[in-house]
Order: C-alpha cells, then sequence, then structure tokens
C-alpha cells in the first residue's frame, strides 16, 4: 500500500509556477508561524512579568 | 483497477495549487478586514478603560484575522456563485488559481487561531463575541440569508456590526449601550450601502440567482427602503452625542454627515427609472462609506481628546 503510494506520488511533476506558488505558501506560513510565536512569547512575558519565574522549583 | 494500469496511467486530475500567498492574503478581503481593524479600533478606543497599547494590538489583529477567516469561508462556500459575477470572478477559488479545500482549511485554522488568541490573551468574552461574529458571517449570512431572502444583507449585516462590539469587549470585559449604539449604526447603515450597489450590479446578483431587493422586490421599492433606511440611521448617528457619550463637535460632525446621507438617498429615490447608467446611486454607494468612516473617525477623534483632557495633555 505504501509501495504503491510513493509510486504515485513520484509521478507528480510540479511545473515552475506550481513550484514558486508552494514556495511562497512555505515562506508565508513560516513567517505567519513566527509572528504568532512573538506574540504569545510577548504576551506572556508582559502578563505574568518576572512573577513567572518566582515558583518552587 | 488493477496496480498496473494505475501505475500506467498518468494522472493529470490530481489537484495541485497554484495559490500564492498573495491569494491567500485576497482570501481574507483585505478591504473588508480594514473597515473591520478601524471600527473595532474605535470601540476599544472608546471604552472607558485605561488604554494597553500590546493588548489592544493582539485584540485588533485577532479581530482582523477573525474577520478575514471569515471571508476565506465565505470565499470557499460562494465559489459556484462568484464566478458568475463580473466582481467576484477573478476571486482565488472561482479563477481555479486555489482549490476549495485550501480556502476552507484556511478559513477554519485561522478562525480558531484568533479566537484562542483573543480569548487566551484578552478575555473570553470578547473571544465569543469574536467567535459568534465568524459563525454568523460564514454559517447564517453565506450558507443561509444569501441565497434565500432578500432581507440577506439586513439581517446579515449584524455581522458587519459586530467589530466595535469585540473592540469594546476586548478593553472593558462587558459590554453596554455606547457600544450598542455603534452596532446600530454599521447595522442600519449596511442595507442603503449594498442596495446602493445591488441597484447597478442587479444584472451580476441576478445571473448568480441570488435575491437581492432590486431583483425581488424591484427598484423602485428598493429606492424607497434606501430613502427609509437612511431616515433612521442618520438620528441614531447623532444619539452618541444626545445620550452624552460624546462631545457637541461630534454631534455636529454626525449631524452634517447624517444630512448628507439623506441627501444622496433623496437623489436615488428621485432617480428615473429609465436610468441605466444610475449615477445617483454609485453616488451614493461612495458618499455611504465615507459616512461611515466620518462618523466612527469623529467618535474615535472625540475619544481621543477625552482621553488626553483625562490625562491633562490638553
Amino acid at each position: 500500500m505504501a509501495g504503491e503510494r510513493n509510486q504515485f506520488e513520484e509521478t507528480i511533476k510540479l511545473t515552475d509556477k506550481q513550484r514558486k506558488a508552494r514556495r511562497s505558501r512555505s515562506v508565508a506560513i513560516a513567517v505567519g508561524l513566527a509572528i504568532l510565536v512573538v506574540i504569545f512569547y510577548v504576551a506572556t512575558i508582559a502578563k505574568f512579568g518576572p512573577s513567572l519565574l518566582n515558583r518552587p522549583l | 483497477m488493477s496496480m498496473v494500469e494505475q501505475t500506467a496511467t498518468p494522472t493529470p486530475e490530481v489537484g495541485l495549487s497554484e495559490a500564492t500567498a498573495g491569494d491567500f492574503i485576497a482570501l481574507l478581503k483585505p478591504r473588508v478586514m480594514s473597515l473591520v481593524v478601524f471600527t473595532a479600533f474605535v470601540g476599544l478606543m472608546a471604552a472607558p478603560t485605561p488604554f494597553d497599547p500590546l493588548f489592544s494590538a493582539i485584540a485588533i489583529l485577532s479581530i482582523a484575522i477573525g474577520a478575514g477567516a471569515s471571508g476565506a469561508l465565505n470565499m470557499w462556500y460562494d465559489a459556484d456563485i462568484d464566478r458568475l459575477m463580473s466582481r467576484t470572478a477573478r476571486r482565488p477559488v472561482p479563477a481555479g488559481r486555489m482549490l476549495p479545500g485550501e480556502a476552507l482549511g484556511f478559513g477554519l485554522v485561522l478562525s480558531f487561531l484568533s479566537v484562542m488568541t483573543l480569548g487566551l490573551l484578552v478575555n473570553w468574552l470578547a473571544a465569543s463575541l469574536l467567535a459568534f461574529t465568524i459563525f454568523f458571517y460564514a454559517v447564517v449570512y453565506t450558507m443561509w440569508l444569501k441565497r434565500w431572502t432578500p432581507q440577506n444583507i439586513v439581517i446579515g449585516g449584524a455581522a458587519g456590526a459586530f467589530p466595535p462590539v469585540v473592540g469594546w469587549a476586548a478593553a472593558t470585559g462587558s459590554v453596554s449601550l455606547e457600544s450598542i449604539i455603534l452596532f446600530s449604526i454599521i447595522f442600519l447603515w449596511t442595507p442603503p450601502h449594498f442596495w446602493a450597489l445591488a441597484l447597478f450590479k442587479s444584472g451580476d446578483y441576478g445571473r448568480a440567482g441570488i435575491p437581492m431587493m432590486p431583483n425581488v422586490a424591484g427598484e423602485a421599492s428598493t429606492r424607497l427602503q434606501i430613502f427609509i433606511y437612511t431616515l433612521i440611521v442618520s438620528p441614531i448617528g447623532v444619539l452618541p452625542w444626545v445620550l452624552g457619550y460624546a462631545s457637541a463637535g461630534y454631534g455636529i460632525v454626525a449631524a452634517a454627515l447624517g444630512v448628507g446621507f439623506v441627501y444622496y438617498a433623496w437623489g436615488v429615490f428621485r432617480m428615473a427609472p429609465a436610468d441605466r447608467v444610475m449615477l445617483p446611486a454609485k453616488r451614493m454607494f461612495g458618499f455611504s462609506l465615507l459616512y461611515l468612516f466620518g462618523i466612527f473617525a469623529a467618535y474615535l477623534a472625540d475619544s481621543l481628546v477625552a482621553r488626553f483632557l483625562q490625562a491633562g495633555i490638553l
């Protein structure tokens, strides 16, 4: 089954346009995720401040 | 089908996307989003609470992404009728650049992310209102009202009217009369705004089988209803001053804009039935955008002046 799928996927050849579009989407996803991480990091620090580290280990 | 046949046959029908990041941004309806951001920002700034730049920015970003997500879900569901209208035929899904499933997945993921971000980082009332707004636009308006009744944009207008309430809720954690008035202004502004567009685009809507008011009730009835709605919305626009939430300066600007809105609607009402250029309807459509922007800009300016006075800056 897995072999059948690999064989099927290998038949797909991306055109230049599709490859460029995929790259553009990948970059956008990376940027979007990075922004989300920064937002949650900064908001967590701003919300809890130094008290975030003030806990029993 | 045997294994041999399957591997020997090329699979040109396999859907491969040509959608770029720009197409996904187009899916968010940036122009609608800009109005949502602006009205939500006014709701947030008008709230009687200290301004927190970081969490205000997060709230506005979440509201903007939520609005964009509902736009993506709308474009996924409406691809069949968007294909038939000149105004929407070049959108990514009907134009064939994007697979419908991509638009659906994008809309669902962004809906989830925007609501969770607003809930976790700001407050859950604002997040619930945002979730309801997305549901109302994508399901109640797009899937149900739009193809069913000429009152589609009357009821569906609520989705566009929620952002200032969400902004207010993000700042205060509550909903109050001030935010309900801001809601009412957009809610009552929506029918004359869209019906002015529907008058000169009635052929488009007719081809797509969407029951807009001019196609169902006729142009004369639509022109009368546009005029009646502007007579209702114009005094509501002045209400924040009458109730003491805004200064006389705001009241004067809102009254002047209201008079202008009624004037342009009167022009549409008196438009000759044989007029196919429909310049009065086009002018009214343009002025309706100016009206809403002007009302909210005046309210924002008023709120900022009140904040500066309170802080002793002015």
